[in-house]
């Protein structure tokens, strides 16, 4: 093992990499991402992705679920503004984002482990940077002390039984 | 010429007994023979597209950026292209050329050389592994050769088709025998060494030439230096380098030495207005793609320092000076009216000393890092020689003056740039308008040739528990290199609600899909899981295939493997191979909760309303009713004819009145069109295919009319100056008073000594801050026809920028030939008149001179703007349609659905879009009239099944929804208290979803409940 993915685990606090969910709306984003994969632009793989058709139909409550599940940041990501497909989904996507950051302190999480981005269908390179400095940035934070908090629990569970 | 097409038509049928053949060829396979490809298609007619390249695309898929939006080009045409890939009825034929085109409208035979591409595009997957092993180097194409490629590749990742290619002139295997490592390596098979070229007669019923055009050759303006100083590149180089896809990722770097750029030139008119090279004529687009080059190059470097030099700018087109001003203003573009008249290099830095004369009569010189050469648009090989089109003076198409997509030959139509320079919009506008000319001469072959897949009746899959088929596919190395399959599939199986998980090399494969249909049967599948790659691209393609099988399209599910892993984590195997089984699970928790989605119908009336009886709306309603749809014709004055009343002659010297004439006459012989003159549109309600619209006439009495399309054809108004003793000096004029004069040989014109003409009139100012684009015509058009009434007359006109676009520049040369004098006045700084003595005096600070010019004049002519027509704000929420900050109506998108309303089957030509001249009005009215016929021409409409619906259970009638729907797709009712939604306007984007505090509102196929499975499935994943 590297000296880096030493330190990576150590960070994580003995446990594996964190753990990103994004949503990517289908007409932007999500080709963005695609851009990026046809590029081979190299990024981090701790992303899983939700394909969505707008950003504007992300509920605030997709995002809360997401950290109550245990996921350590969430990414959202969609056309720039005045390119919606649906002409102003991302309006609304922008305006809830203040929301939720609220909630997220509400909930005891930094602020960091959210992230909304606008990436072009023809951004690959965009695509592929915010992965890895969000990445970077949730790594920094460490496991979300949500996820820490369930897996007590779930060997909490193991071990009453 | 004779600009009526009907007429034509008429008399071919008398003559011509047989059917026409259902089939058209479009020549080109750029935007504008893409556009008119899926056009016609729509409109019920099989397709070839012949390319002469090995991928569709033309330069709009090179280019970075497109104005006045800023929007990335690609991103726009690539769905466009992947249509055309997946459309039925549409061959594409790439690496071929027109040798011949013979026979009549309706039955034409077309002479094909096809070029070997040496890879079965069939068979090909685009996984580059050839061009990987390929040791020749090629400069790649698309990049305007700024950097290499290998001789076998992809043109570029979203070619079409994506298919390798091979150059055969420089192949190491074609040329000596040695080699063959890309065939070696292909796992799929494609290289095909064996291939030839060959000649092919298709039969057709008619042509569609849309070629596009040859970007001048920048080495014949010596004095540039291009191709000798490294740091001259041409504006389609420099749109590469902006590109992000391009050779330096987007940095705007020079190519001697790599350093960021911080002096930018561009130099406007290399190869356009032009008599030395032999080009006459305005290019029409480089003014606005040079301010956008400059506005991204800043974008991407905002420490860039853009200069333009240009003699006029030509912002002449819908946001066009908008964009112009605010470049100028806001973000820092340095305009440099001035002509350069050499560059010199320093041979140290590489730097460039640009030599130009200054408005005043200066030599200047100043030193730049970069310079771009904003290069001319020359008419496209092949258009006398193959497609055997009569040209004219500048070499492009001869076209009909009121309807340029009708070429010199009959049977052949042709559009976009080969015809005369032109932007995106207009192209693709005439590609439109060219499809529905092909579909009124074929129209009565109209579905005699399309393919119809038939397909077997559904499974009723209800109730059924979900049993998942998970196919995980290799793709050659380019999945199966980076992540382990075969432990992919392992974990897939281990999955619940998975019954059947395999690998696959290509799940793609024709061969794969049958596989697919057979295993949907033997385990009696109810969902189907695909992990490979992008569903943007592949999920039409196994969509169809689950179809064919009898099951439910909607119950498909993709994983993207590839895309979004393998070809993003090729250093970390282990890594990729987790995150590929978390995406699969991800994929099947949602497949286990999808459910059949019905795809609504709705019944078409075949009727079309056009509201505004101008040149514009008499074309739309002719045209439908030449292809058999009965029309509507509504218009609020007692006459038909609208604004061209007031114009005689055109810039040709064509006979406005007269064409006039004819259109009014077939419009009143044809019967059917209802022409409802003094009526005015009360309200209109309903849908696609399904509208019922209420009209009044003067004394209040109503009409009820029922139809499947609108068509918004209401016109502009002229600007009444206020200014210039407008209205209280008689010798005050407007053009078309002026013209009036003219037409009727005015005697008094005859005495005239010293007219003076002043532009944008009530144009490009604060409170319109647009440019009118026909008076700069107007005006030269008017002064050329005083000169020749009267040769010894002095004509002054009074401008800021001379806008004389495409072939108008002829007539600009033609007058200052003649003697007219223009004179600039800079923005802010107007022209005044004044009475004095016998005479009306002009004073003008003279731009160039700096100093105060004054005329005494016997005639002082204003050459007044267009205004919106003030009825809009009227229509506009009856339609649901939007309208920009000047009152015109704004189209769905500016690129590339130019007549499209965002609202299905209401569409807009003429000058209730903006300002225009009157062919462009009949172009795009034509194409409205296309657009219109493909809603009309369908029995029914498909709606998506991916819409919203609402749970009444749930629904509090709260109304949100109903707000927040950019469709307007959601109603109230409000004595239930109960929301819904109509399938028809629902465009699926699910915002309602998101806002609806009961989740009653529903986006079918995202679901909140199928996300949260995803969520969750993500999370466990993880959790092991």
């Amino acid at each position: 093992m590297t000296e880096e993915k030493k330190e990576g685990r150590a960070e994580a606090g003995g446990e594996d990499d964190v753990r990103i969910l994004a949503f990517l709306c289908n007409w932007c984003s999500y080709a963005g991402a695609d851009l990026a994969g046809v590029s081979r632009l190299q990024y981090p793989p701790n992303v899983l992705d939700v394909r969505v058709m707008c950003t504007g139909t992300i509920s605030p409550y997709f995002v809360v679920k997401a950290f109550q599940e245990g996921m350590d940041g969430v990414l959202i990501a969609g056309c720039h503004i005045g390119d919606c497909h649906y002409l102003k989904g991302n309006y609304m996507t922008a305006k809830r984002f203040q929301v939720l950051r609220e909630a997220l302190k509400f909930m005891g999480l930094e602020e960091g482990r959210l992230r909304l981005e606008w990436v072009s269908a023809a951004e690959g390179e965009k695509y592929a940077e915010v992965v890895r400095s969000f990445t970077e940035q949730v790594k920094a934070l460490g496991p979300s002390p949500l996820r820490r908090k369930r897996a007590r629990a779930v060997k909490g569970e193991k071990g009453a039984a | 010429m004779s600009g009526n097409a009907q007429e034509k038509r008429d008399n071919r049928e008398k003559d011509a007994g047989r059917p026409p053949l259902g089939s058209v060829m479009v020549v080109g396979g750029g935007v504008g023979g893409i556009q008119a490809s899926l056009e016609l298609s729509g409109l019920g007619y099989s397709v070839y597209l012949v390319e002469s390249s090995p991928s569709i695309g033309g330069v709009m898929g090179m280019l970075d950026k497109t104005f006045p939006t800023n929007e990335c080009s690609m991103c726009i045409l690539s769905p466009k292209m992947v249509e055309v890939a997946s459309d039925l009825n549409i061959e594409v034929l790439t690496l071929a050329d027109v040798l011949s085109v013979e026979g009549q409208p309706g039955d034409m035979r077309v002479r094909l050389r096809l070029r070997p591409r040496y890879v079965d595009a069939e068979k090909c997957t685009g996984c580059g592994d050839c061009t990987a092993k390929c040791p020749v180097k090629i400069p790649d194409p698309y990049n305007a050769g700024l950097n290499v490629t290998r001789c076998i590749r992809v043109p570029f990742p979203q070619a079409v088709p994506g298919a390798a290619v091979v150059e055969g002139s420089v192949c190491r295997y074609l040329q000596k025998g040695k080699c063959g490592n890309c065939v070696k390596v292909c796992q799929a098979g494609a290289v095909n060494f064996e291939d030839r070229e060959r000649e092919e007669v298709f039969r057709v019923g008619m042509v569609i030439a849309a070629p596009g055009y040859r970007p001048f050759d920048a080495s014949r303006k010596t004095e540039y230096g291009y191709g000798i100083y490294p740091n001259v590149v041409t504006s389609l180089e420099f749109e590469r380098i902006l590109g992000a896809n391009g050779p330096t990722q987007g940095h705007v770097i020079r190519p001697s030495d790599g350093r960021e750029v911080r002096k930018l030139a561009f130099i406007q008119c290399v190869g356009s207005r032009d008599v030395t090279v032999g080009n006459g004529y305005c290019s029409s687009v480089c003014c606005m793609y040079a301010t956008k080059q400059a506005l991204i190059a800043k974008e991407h470097l905002p420490t860039v320092e853009p200069t333009i030099f240009f003699i006029d700018l030509r912002a002449y087109g819908k946001d066009f000076e908008k964009y112009y001003t605010e470049a100028e203003a806001r973000h820092g573009v340095r305009y440099v009216r001035g002509l350069v008249s050499g560059i010199r290099e320093r041979q140290r830095t590489k730097n460039l000393l640009l030599r130009y004369l200054d408005e005043g009569g200066c030599m200047r010189e100043e030193e730049f890092d970069l310079v771009v050469l904003s290069i001319g648009l020359e008419p496209p090989c092949g258009l006398a020689e193959g497609l055997g089109l009569e040209l004219n003076d500048h070499g492009f198409a001869r076209s009909d003056p009121f309807l340029p997509v009708l070429s010199s030959k009959p049977g052949v139509l042709v559009c976009g740039a080969a015809q005369e320079p032109k932007d995106i919009p207009d192209t693709v506008t005439q590609a439109t308008a060219a499809a529905g000319v092909a579909s009124l001469e074929l129209h009565q072959a109209r579905g005699t040739l399309l393919t119809r897949r038939e397909y077997p009746p559904e499974r009723d899959v209800r109730g059924e528990e979900p049993r998942v088929g998970a196919i995980i596919c290799r793709c050659g190395s380019n999945i199966g290199g980076f992540v382990d399959v075969p432990a992919v599939v392992e974990y897939a199986r281990t999955l619940p609600g998975v019954v059947f998980a395999e690998e696959r090399l290509y799940a793609c494969s024709q061969d794969a899909q049958e596989w697919i249909r057979r295993l949907v049967e033997e385990h009696r599948l109810n969902r189907l899981v695909v992990a490979s790659c992008t569903p943007r691209t592949h999920q039409p393609l196994f969509r169809e295939t689950l179809r064919s099988a009898g099951i439910n399209k909607y119950l498909f599910e993709m994983a993207n493997i590839r895309e979004h892993c393998s070809w993003v984590h090729m250093q970390e195997p282990e890594k990729a191979t987790r995150k590929a089984k978390y995406l699969v699970k991800m994929a099947v928790e949602k497949a286990r909760r999808l459910e059949p989605l019905a795809e609504g119908e709705s019944e078409v009336i075949p009727r079309a309303l056009v509201i505004g009886g101008g040149v514009a709306g008499m074309n739309a309603a002719l045209h439908l009713a030449g292809s058999g749809f009965p029309v509507y014709l509504v218009e609020k004055e007692a006459e038909l004819g609208g604004l061209a009343r007031n114009v005689h002659f055109d810039y040709r010297g064509e006979d406005v009145q007269a064409y006039l004439r004819q259109l009014i006459e077939g419009v009143r012989r044809e019967e059917l069109i209802t022409v409802f003159t003094g009526h005015r549109v009360a309200d209109v309600s309903g849908f696609v295919g399904q509208f019922r619209t209420l009209i009044q006439d003067d004394e209040g009495r109503e009409t009820l009319l029922e139809h499947g399309a609108v068509i918004v054809a209401t016109g502009g108004g002229e600007y009444r100056p206020a200014e210039y003793l407008y209205g209280e000096d008689e010798r005050v004029l407007t053009q078309w008073e002026l013209e009036a004069r003219i037409a009727a040989r005015d005697a008094g014109l005859r005495r005239l000594r010293r007219a003076v003409m002043i532009q944008c009139v009530g144009s490009r100012d604060e409170e319109r801050p647009y440019c009118s684009k026909v008076c700069c015509t107007e005006a030269v058009k008017n002064a050329l026809a005083l000169k020749e009434l009267k040769p010894e007359a002095e004509i002054y006109v009074l401008y800021r920028d001379v806008r004389t676009y495409g072939f108008r520049e002829d007539l600009y040369r033609k007058a200052r030939e003649a003697g007219v004098v223009f004179l600039r006045f800079d923005d802010g700084l107007r022209p005044r008149v004044a009475r004095s003595g016998g005479s009306l005096r002009v004073t003008v600070p003279e731009a160039g001179l700096g100093e105060e010019v004054a005329i005494h004049a016997d005639l002082v002519i204003l050459s007044t703007g267009i205004i919106a027509n003030p009825d809009n704000s009227e229509l506009a929420p009856m339609l649901k349609v939007p309208r920009n900050a000047e009152g015109f109506f704004l189209e769905a998108h500016m690129k590339l659905r130019p007549v499209d309303f965002a609202t299905d089957g209401v569409f807009v030509c003429g000058l209730a879009h903006a300002p225009k001249s009157i062919e462009e009005s009949v172009a795009q009215a034509v194409a409205a009239a296309a657009r219109a016929e493909s809603v009309l021409c369908k029995e029914k409409i498909v709606t998506e099944g991916v819409v919203a619906v609402v749970d009444e259970e749930r629904c509090s009638g709260c109304g949100i929804c109903v707000r927040l729907c950019p469709f307007e797709a959601i109603t109230l009712d409000r004595e239930r208290r109960k929301a819904a939604v109509n399938p028809s306007l629902c465009k699926g984007c699910g915002t309602c979803t998101a806002a609806c505090t009961a989740g009653a509102s529903r986006l079918q196929g995202f679901r909140a409940d199928q996300i949260c499975e995803q969520i969750e499935a993500a999370a466990t994943a993880w959790e092991g």
